[in-house]
């Protein structure tokens, strides 16, 4: 119920921003932080409550943003005509890896290292077929108004991935409760008691990886019609795989908010960062790569970790380190 | 059909690319074998020693192939550095966390070197690097006959070091048994920082040989760790005779997929191997059964 009521609070208080903060530049920022937020939520729900460790959801976003791209460009489907089967081609891309992957058995580093080449594949296919646009990439035309999921202002853009948002957090909320998400968790603590007690960890995971994946899918529908333009280093690159795993473990692997907190958190810090060492290709990555690092080393919990035990010993986190995730 | 004399030196090209692949995945699986840690900052690693060199010879005119004992020396330096101080505290019981910190350490040295030195494609001109060797069927470069023959000879003294000395020894026992290790007075941190260095001066070694006739860019190790982890899998984890093995096959797939697929599309091969080495048989052709 508290957290219902925490998901209400957010809803409320990030809804009128828009018609409170005239700076578009305030705007843009907040509008990409819960880009991230969502896409974080994605890779949450498979590597946050499943522990299955993913270096390549750019797999399923860029899967999703060339989808609706190609629909739309090529056969005139309305944009959220594609933003709906994005989800679904991203869903069947993530049940077809999953199946490979999980039905062979792969677990923790050799699952990371598969999901990174099979993203990079798709990028080569990407780059070489036409109907993408190859290198080139594609340009989205611009057509204004609601019904092509393209606003006339910033803030339009703002309450859509607010809703995606929320929507999610209630999925996860739903689903932290729910039979699936206990099957789930038990399956990360460890796989083998979890079959000893009649779970099936393949179903498990291969239902969590096709749900994440569509989220991630998409969330590239939403940034083909935001950016109004892909390419398949964009897409499929490491890029966008690696802030889609930052974002929720500098917020809380496997909590309701800690992608929505670690997307703010990175984005503030992106920000304060580009204002510290000016504009220049590369720092903030940099940066992101030193944050994960600090954040595996010192707080394997995320800032979510940091809250519930505080700044505490090491024994007193370590003992709470597991309970951290209920 | 195609013709043997085109064929033969895309094979021939092959090895020799291949020798270098198989030097890299050595150090990388040198790495495994002993810490059984999957080691993702290892291509920019490389990186980094190829820049390296690259500055040794532009600003001080050091040949690449003279540069070659710094360059192992400093890769030793900045590998032992990385596991005794930051890699070695990351796992908190989980695999997981060692390859986020890789991967971390990856994108900041990657993006590091964008910053510092942009991203264009760099490369240095030897009086060597345009001299050929004719082979009978095939005109091969002087530099790629170097590297092939170097790549051989470290793998070997490489052997030699982990059978023939105390140290090899130590190294093998701590990666047989940790515990067992401990307990005859083996400095595990040591000898993991030992390990990891020792596979990173591969790299050092594998830059000089590589530089004369390839490139640098802040870009150039992402090219190199899916194709070295590629080779580790399909030799085996852990298997030294396996990495050579896997270099050679996987630097003459890449060649002769270039050959009959394109540039682009040849480099797929390497990742269709990778994923279904993995899905199929994941001991590798030569690792062993656990």
């Amino acid at each position: 119920m508290r957290i219902l009521i925490a998901i209400l609070v957010f809803f409320l208080a990030l809804l009128p921003l828009p018609l409170l903060i005239h700076s578009d530049f305030w705007i843009t920022w907040l509008t990409l932080a819960l880009f991230y937020a969502y896409l974080g939520q994605a890779w949450n729900l498979l590597g946050g409550y499943g522990g299955q460790f993913s270096f390549g959801h750019a797999l399923f976003f860029g899967t999703g943003a060339y989808c609706t791209a190609v629909l739309q460009i090529q056969f005139g489907v309305n944009a959220w005509g594609g933003f709906v089967l994005a989800a679904v081609a991203a869903g069947i891309v993530g049940a077809g890896t999953g199946w490979l992957v999980f039905r062979y058995g792969l677990r923790g580093s050799y699952f990371a290292l598969v999901t990174l080449a099979f993203a990079e594949v798709f990028r080569i296919l990407a780059n070489t077929f036409s109907f993408t646009g190859a290198g080139v990439g594609l340009l989205v035309p611009l057509q204004p108004g609601i019904a092509q999921m393209q606003f006339e202002t910033k803030a339009g853009f703002f309450w859509l991935l607010l809703l995606l948002v929320v929507g999610c957090l209630l999925f996860t909320w739903w689903m932290q409760n729910a039979r699936f998400g206990a099957r789930l968790m038990a399956v990360r603590e460890n796989e083998d008691a979890a079959r000893a007690l009649g779970v099936d960890p393949f179903s498990t995971k291969l239902l969590a990886i096709t749900a994440s994946g569509a989220i991630a899918g998409s969330a590239g529908a939403v940034y083909v019609q935001l950016f109004l333009y892909i390419d398949p280093n964009i897409a499929y690159g490491p890029a966008m795989s690696v802030e889609a795993l930052l974002v929720p473990i500098i917020g809380g692997l496997g909590t309701i908010f800690g992608p929505v907190l670690g997307a703010f958190a990175l984005h503030a810090i992106a920000e304060i960062g580009q204002l510290v060492f000016g504009e220049a290709p590369g720092l903030n990555l940099v940066l992101y790569g030193l944050l994960l690092v600090v954040m595996v080393l010192f707080l394997p919990n995320g800032l979510f970790g940091l809250g519930r035990v505080g700044f505490g010993s090491g024994a007193l986190r370590r003992l709470f380190k597991r309970s951290a995730h209920a | 059909m195609l013709e043997l004399s085109i064929l033969l030196p895309a094979i021939l090209n092959g090895l020799t690319t291949g020798a270098i692949y198989a030097l890299i995945a050595l150090g990388l699986t040198l790495i495994y074998g002993v810490l059984h840690i999957i080691n993702f900052a290892h291509g920019s690693l490389l990186m980094l020693a190829l820049y390296g060199v690259f500055f040794l010879h532009n600003l001080f005119g050091i040949d690449p192939y003279l540069a070659l004992p710094v360059a192992a020396i400093a890769l030793f330096g900045i590998g032992y550095g990385l596991q005794r101080f930051v890699i070695g505290h990351a796992s908190h019981g989980k695999d997981e966390n060692i390859l986020l910190v890789t991967l971390g350490l990856s994108v900041v040295i990657e993006n590091l070197a964008l910053y510092l030195w942009r991203s264009d494609t760099r490369t240095i001109e030897t009086p060597y690097s345009f001299e050929v060797l004719d082979f009978g069927v095939a005109f091969i470069p002087v530099p790629k006959v170097v590297a092939f023959v170097g790549a051989l000879l470290v793998a070997g003294l490489l052997w030699l070091l982990m059978t023939r000395t105390d140290l090899g020894r130590a190294i093998r026992a701590l990666a047989r048994e940790r515990q067992g290790a401990k307990l005859v007075g083996i400095n595990v941190e040591h000898i993991f920082a030992m390990s990891f260095g020792i596979g990173c001066a591969c790299l050092g070694i594998a830059a000089c040989l590589l530089l004369p006739s390839f490139y640098v860019s802040p870009q150039v190790g992402h090219a190199f760790v899916l194709v070295a982890f590629t080779v580790v899998v399909l030799g085996g984890m852990g298997s030294f005779v396996g990495a050579l093995l896997g270099g050679l096959i996987i630097g003459v797939t890449e060649s002769l997929g270039g050959l009959f697929l394109g540039e682009s599309l040849g480099q797929l091969g390497i990742f269709l191997i990778f994923i279904i080495v993995l899905l199929f048989r994941p001991t590798g052709l030569l690792g062993q059964r656990t």
